[in-house]
């Protein structure tokens, strides 16, 4: 089984929902997709972890044979190729891996190398098996170390997909082939309107889905409202609870750490289950 | 003019909430919503008049035109993006690298491919004004890749309609990747909204990290700081220890939530423990920006 945890808004709670619920889940692997800042394993503090480097392949030019065709210049959609000085230069960052200008150079004077834009590391925490990645700083996209995190997935196990902020790329790659979405609300107006944008993305991928409502603070009407006009069953309610976010902030599993707090948890993989089978 | 982003590295630190309430205190200035992926400020600044409302135009897609197309299967095989199967485009996962279109063997009578670039909207961009200032801001559409070309679409809208102001604040995205990059290019003043807790800590580092690549002044500020006194403490360390300044900490309120329900900046209830030191916030940075407004 594949669940994504998802919901547009930054810092509603998509890290907090997936951590606890591959805690409380039998056989559960924690896939950290929001590589440009993963929080996952500052909780599960994963040991002996096996690093991997994600590369994409790259051009480089060899000079000797370039003629200053300018072929691939024109090429390249996003600008990663200039011939300034009477040299080809390649912009690294800019290049996007299609391939294109190595394939059409007419003196095969580009082939393409191997360039790290971050790593994975798989590892273990009190038989959570844990996968999370890393994006280099400085670098555009996470999408290719996304790839490496979702490849070879095990879906006789209960894989939590921890997903990015956002409605975009990273996003899209994550929440692929899910078997089901759980949308986290903060009940506010922002949280309220970002979850319109994911809503929107798992419906066009045509996952089942269902919402949390997180920091509930008694007064949860716009995001119930929002979920009853969409018809978007509610299948839990996490309070706000002073306790419960001193120990999140501290780096603490909260279901680990508290009976009443597993218990809110497991209620909610109850219902994600039930959905599935259905 | 002097330009301001306000990132964060963390989602949800605060960064809308606190750019709202400075857009409302600063005088003489332009603004922009460069957190194009999920834009929250126009929820708050919802009565404005529409001065241009328009589709961006990012990247291109591919198209397969069936007439032409003798089913070879070599945009299929040379596609990385697996945006081509079984003969079929899906759209969503084309990077529009034109790799399928330079390669197709066939063409129609004019010289068009089968399978070609075009024409695509990656979302809409609006410059609007309220109360005689220029708010600029987008929507990509949704599982979009080219946020940080639109990003920079909303910079560039923003100083079209440049007057005589002396200031720009920019709302930017969560996460350090193009979007954010986009937003801190040329930008000489930074907040950082960040959140005393494990995570936020480590996500502060990393953006920290990141703007180091620019020629961007850091400044941050500690939002909900007595959610975790500890925690706050080792943000005042880290930022002692690199070299930037903490310019406020702001205490958790459960009124901010309901004022910003309510459509409005922190601000407009300047009784509020949060409202204070924002406005000190703002006198600092007035400051440090070396701005009189």
């Amino acid at each position: 089984m594949k669940i994504s945890v998802l919901s547009g808004k930054g810092g509603t709670g998509k890290t907090f929902l997936s951590v606890n619920l591959s805690q409380v889940a039998s056989d559960s692997v924690y896939i950290d997709c929001d590589v440009e800042e993963p929080n996952g394993n500052l909780y599960f503090k994963a040991k002996d972890s096996k690093i991997k480097n994600v590369d994409v392949p790259v051009p480089v030019v060899d000079q000797d044979k370039c003629t200053g065709c300018k072929k691939c210049v024109e090429f390249c959609q996003f600008n990663a190729l200039a011939y300034v000085g009477g040299k080809l230069k390649i912009f690294n960052e800019l290049c996007h891996s299609c391939g294109g200008c190595s394939l059409l150079c007419p003196e095969n004077a580009l082939k393409e190398i191997n360039r790290t834009i971050g790593k994975v590391e798989f590892g273990f925490s009190d038989g959570i098996q844990i996968k999370t990645g890393e994006l280099n700083i400085g670098e555009a996209t996470g999408v290719p170390i996304i790839e490496k995190l979702l490849e070879d997935m095990d879906y006789s196990k209960n894989n939590i997909i921890d997903c990015p902020p956002g409605s975009s790329c990273q996003v899209m790659e994550s929440i692929k082939g899910s078997d089901f979405s759980l949308l986290v609300i903060e009940p506010t107006k922002f949280g309220v309107h970002n979850i319109n944008l994911v809503y929107e993305l798992v419906k066009i991928f045509d996952i089942p889905y269902g919402a949390v409502i997180n920091k509930d603070m008694g007064d949860s009407k716009i995001a119930e409202e929002f979920c009853e006009k969409n018809n978007i069953k509610i299948l839990g309610k996490i309070p706000y609870d002073e306790e419960m976010g001193k120990l999140n902030s501290d780096g603490y599993i909260v279901a680990k750490e508290n009976k009443k707090f597993e218990k809110i948890f497991k209620e909610i993989l109850d219902k994600i289950e039930k959905e599935v089978r259905l | 003019m002097k330009q301001l982003v306000i990132l964060s590295g963390k989602g949800g630190t605060g960064k809308t909430t606190l750019a709202v309430s400075l857009i409302k205190l600063a005088k003489n200035k332009m603004f922009a919503d460069c957190d194009v992926d999920a834009p929250n400020v126009k929820l708050i600044f919802e009565d404005t008049e529409i001065l241009e409302e328009k589709p961006y135009f990012g990247l291109k897609k591919a198209f397969k035109y069936e007439d032409i197309c003798i089913d070879c299967g070599k945009c299929e095989e040379l596609c990385r993006f697996n945006a081509i199967k079984d003969g079929v485009v899906n759209i969503n996962y084309c990077e529009g690298c034109g790799v399928c279109e330079r390669f197709c063997p066939v063409s129609d009578d004019q010289g068009r491919k089968a399978i070609r670039l075009e024409d695509d909207s990656s979302g809409t961009t609006r410059i609007e004004k309220l109360n005689n200032e220029i708010f600029s801001n987008a929507n990509l559409k949704i599982g979009n890749g080219a946020s940080g070309k639109l990003v920079t679409e909303v910079r560039k809208n923003m100083y079209r309609y440049k007057t005589d102001e002396n200031l720009a604040i920019i709302d930017g995205s969560p996460g350090i990747g193009c979007p954010v990059i986009a937003s801190l290019t040329g930008i000489e003043y930074c907040v950082l909204v960040a959140e005393p807790s494990i995570s936020g800590i480590h996500d502060m580092i990393r953006i920290l990290e990141t703007s180091k690549n620019f020629s961007t002044k850091c400044f941050i500020v500690i939002n909900k700081y007595d959610n975790n006194f500890e925690k706050t403490n080792d943000i005042e360390d880290i930022a002692k220890e690199k070299g930037v300044e903490v310019l406020g900490k702001i205490p958790f309120d459960e009124r901010v939530v309901r004022i910003t329900n309510k459509g409005k900046p922190v601000v407009d209830n300047p009784d509020t423990e949060a409202a204070k030191e924002i406005i000190n916030i703002w006198n600092k940075l007035k400051n440090r920006l070396n701005i009189v407004n």
